[in-house]
């Protein structure tokens, strides 16, 4: 078979037709998930909102399944499948060496999910996202994972061939690019994360048969080794995908290949050690295994993430000091395409992952400090300042150049397109915020009903807390509502947007339908912009981002000794 | 002199290149505060009061449960809200069953005293929630997690299960009742 190979008129690259279909199908299927999610988020917020306790104590726990399950594996992989085609075969311009094999994938992929939502709403598997053995879940429920963890597992083989046959093809030259480098990192992470989905669900299924016994404990450990691994696949898909959105929306160079791609071996090495973080305070483990595994080997996975925090901001400053912006510390940010929803969303994805998520990730995750956390409002409180402020947004960010350049459609309600990055992360942090804070108060996360009513003993949490989830709602549904827009400016846009011709780049369009990135795109560097035409500044060539990173560790180092403090005034124990 | 790329674009030739001074300081920082990271989990161990080490068992949850009524027989004082009272002397051994949906003592134990609180489940995974101090350990069936706790306030404090475990889940409230070490005092002298 002949491969079609198209020219982007916007970017020159060489797709083929079977990359364009493959990323629309994974892309399509990925929003779908989202709005399932979405919609059992709705239900969730609303339980947990003890002044309107929406929801019976058995559908609570069955949307609050729905809403991980969808969430946590559906949307996000079917969406990382989408960017591992993307910058495997659209980046290095690159046919693909097997199109019936990644639409046996899809497929796979397709018929697991929906197994396992038809399990999961025919309340035949309330045993929420993480299944914990021995609550038990009915079989079908365990094999659509398997299916759905095998497909992954064939579109991460399909973008190593990708790789191969771009090389052997020189279809580029020179290395990959650095953003094909982090989708690699990616794929070998993913690779990892379905290898312990294998391990931990193949006797699960079968257990669930009565075939076999598992030890709870086991299961524990190699369920995180699946269910955080995949957060580290987030993690270097938003990481790659920051540096995407960086270069297509104002030209964020890349201040050094090394430390970067250094950055992402770090991922490589350490990041799947992660389970720990969920047995800190479990009596599987000594304290020796926590220190080193929670740590991931002296938080050197941290560490990654520290240079990456720098890194894109510097590239991006760096990018816009050698296009002229160079008045002051922060006038590259002053200057820089708020309207553009991909620029925006790149801003806030950063921020907010680091500050928020990252944060309060660390803290949480050493292993006294868990005393104070586990199992309460501050885990999801984290975790959907990092999921769903930072990597969810990020996605969100690159659909909105995804849609013009791969489905060549014009942006439906553009100005909607432009205010829902501000909505959904305004919304998502004010309810990260609150909900680690009613952590902090020691309310219970999975939780139907937190005043115990019918329980032999009275609980009665300090009014504080009320006011603090009340904070959360108001939070949670000011982002869904971002939520909802993104699904309905994508939804339009593809199925009834104008279609862009054949030849139309989109540069110098009027249209409203456009990103700026698009309409004018970045001027691109040449060998005379170097940085030795910018002025010396006292902090370096970007003091900017030299300043902002600083009052990152000033927050960090505080939020981080204010929880060693609130842990020694608790019993002592040991 | 350097010049520069973006990240969607392939770098040709040889991309190890010299490192700029503001990367270099600020991986430094970076990587002096992951040191502080790392050291601050073994100090702790060695000064800190509060660590999640204990002493570790696997017990079959029927072993354990027959366990935990040896103890309720050897010390109960009285019952509430349906459950035994049971107050052991303090440096002893105390058995906690969590079962859906239930903690079974209510403990009475006395400030300042050291006790060996043994957390185990009969049935699924359950959460341990000391409220109001928020102080969590994860309860898991096949497993005695020992902790040795002293109790450093009085007063009355409620056990929340906080491990999702069935639709009973929010229903699984115990208590502990922690007195002051003048008051167990003249108890005992009655």
């Amino acid at each position: 078979m002949k491969a079609e190979l198209r020219t982007c008129p916007a970017t020159g690259l060489r797709v083929h037709d079977q990359a364009d279909a493959l990323i629309k199908a994974h892309a399509v299927v990925a929003t779908v998930a989202l709005l399932v999610g979405g919609v059992a988020a709705i239900g969730v917020l609303l339980t947990r909102w003890q002044a309107v306790h929406l929801l019976d104590v058995v559908w609570f726990y069955r949307l609050l399944t729905v809403h991980g399950m969808n969430m946590l594996i559906f949307y996000i992989i079917f969406f990382e499948m989408a960017v591992l085609y993307f910058a495997s075969a659209v980046l290095l311009s690159c046919r693909i060496p097997a199109p019936k094999v990644g639409w046996l994938a899809f497929g796979l992929m397709v018929v697991g999910t929906l197994l396992v939502e038809w399990t999961m709403f025919t309340g035949k598997a309330d045993v929420l996202f993480t299944s914990y053995v021995p609550l038990r879940a009915e079989p079908p429920f365990y094999l659509g994972v398997i299916l759905f963890a095998v497909g992954a597992l064939v579109v991460v083989g399909h973008f190593f061939a990708i790789l191969v046959v771009a090389k052997r093809e020189r279809t580029y030259t020179g290395s990959v690019p650095l953003v094909t480098f982090g989708a690699l990192t990616a794929a070998i992470i993913a690779a990892v994360t379905l290898l312990h989905g294998a391990i931990v669900y193949i006797p699960t299924w079968l257990w669930s048969m009565g075939l076999m016994n598992i030890d709870p404990e086991f299961y524990r450990l190699v369920w995180w080794g699946l269910g955080h691994s995949s957060q580290q696949i987030n993690v270097a898909a938003m990481v790659s995908i920051w540096y995407l959105l960086g270069a297509l929306t104002v030209g964020g160079v890349v201040l050094n290949e090394k430390v970067s791609r250094g950055a992402f071996a770090l991922y490589i090495l350490f990041i799947s050690m992660a389970s720990a973080h969920h047995l800190l305070v479990d009596p599987g483990f000594g304290p020796s295994w926590k220190v080193w595994n929670t740590s991931y080997f002296m938080y050197m996975a941290v560490l990654a993430s520290m240079i990456h925090g720098f890194t894109v901001p510097a590239g991006v400053e760096m990018g816009q000091r050698l296009r002229g912006m160079t008045a002051g510390l922060f006038g590259w940010l002053r200057h820089a395409p708020w309207g553009d929803p991909g620029w925006s969303a790149l801003v806030f994805s950063v921020v907010i992952f680091g500050f928020v998520g990252g944060i309060t990730g660390v803290t949480f995750g050493t292993e006294q400090i868990n005393i104070i956390a586990h199992n309460t409002l501050r885990i999801p409180g984290h975790f959907h300042a990092t999921v769903v402020a930072g990597t969810a947004l990020a996605f969100m960010g690159v659909t909105y150049y995804v849609i013009p350049l791969i489905f060549r459609r014009e942006i439906a309600f553009f100005r909607l397109a432009q205010i829902q990055p501000y909505l959904f992360a305004i919304g998502m942090t004010i309810f990260s915020i609150a909900m680690t804070f009613a952590g902090t108060f020691g309310a219970p996360r999975r939780h139907w009903d937190i005043t115990f009513s019918g329980a032999p003993f009275q609980v009665e949490f300090s009014p504080a807390v009320d006011l603090v989830i009340g904070v959360m709602a108001v939070g949670g549904i000011v982002g869904i509502v971002g939520g909802a827009i993104y699904i309905l400016v994508t939804v339009v846009s593809v199925f009834f947007g104008r279609r862009l011709g054949p030849e139309e780049s989109g540069v110098g369009a009027h249209g409203k339908g456009l990103p700026l990135g698009i309409v004018q795109p970045p001027r691109a560097l040449g060998p005379g912009d170097d940085d030795t035409t910018l002025a010396r500044h006292p902090l370096g060539h970007v003091p900017g981002t030299m300043v902002l990173v600083i009052v990152f560790l000033a927050a960090f180092v505080v939020y981080y000794f204010v929880n060693w403090k609130l842990l020694s005034v608790v019993w002592k124990v040991g | 002199m350097a010049t520069y790329q973006t990240g969607i674009q392939a770098p040709q030739g040889v991309w190890w290149k010299p490192v700029h001074g503001s990367e270099k300081i600020w991986a430094a920082i970076a990587f002096a505060w992951c040191m502080v990271l790392f050291a601050m989990m073994p100090l702790w161990h060695l000064r800190g009061g509060q660590n999640p080490s204990g002493i570790r068992h696997r017990v079959e949850p029927a072993a354990y449960s027959a366990r935990v009524r040896e103890f309720i027989a050897q010390y109960q004082v009285g019952t509430d809200g349906g459950f035994p009272v049971v107050e052991p002397p303090p440096g002893s051994h105390v058995y906690l069953q969590a079962a859906m949906w239930s903690w079974t003592p209510v403990l009475r134990l006395q400030q300042g005293a050291e006790y060996i609180l043994h957390l185990s489940s009969v049935d699924v995974n359950h959460g341990f929630h000391l409220f109001p101090l928020n102080v969590n350990f994860q309860v898991v069936p096949g497993y005695d997690y020992g902790l040795r706790v002293t109790p450093t306030a009085a007063g009355e404090f409620q056990i929340i299960c906080n491990e999702f475990c069935g639709v009973g889940h929010h229903l699984m409230v115990g208590k502990v009742v922690v007195v002051p070490p003048s008051l167990a005092a003249a108890e005992g002298a009655r």
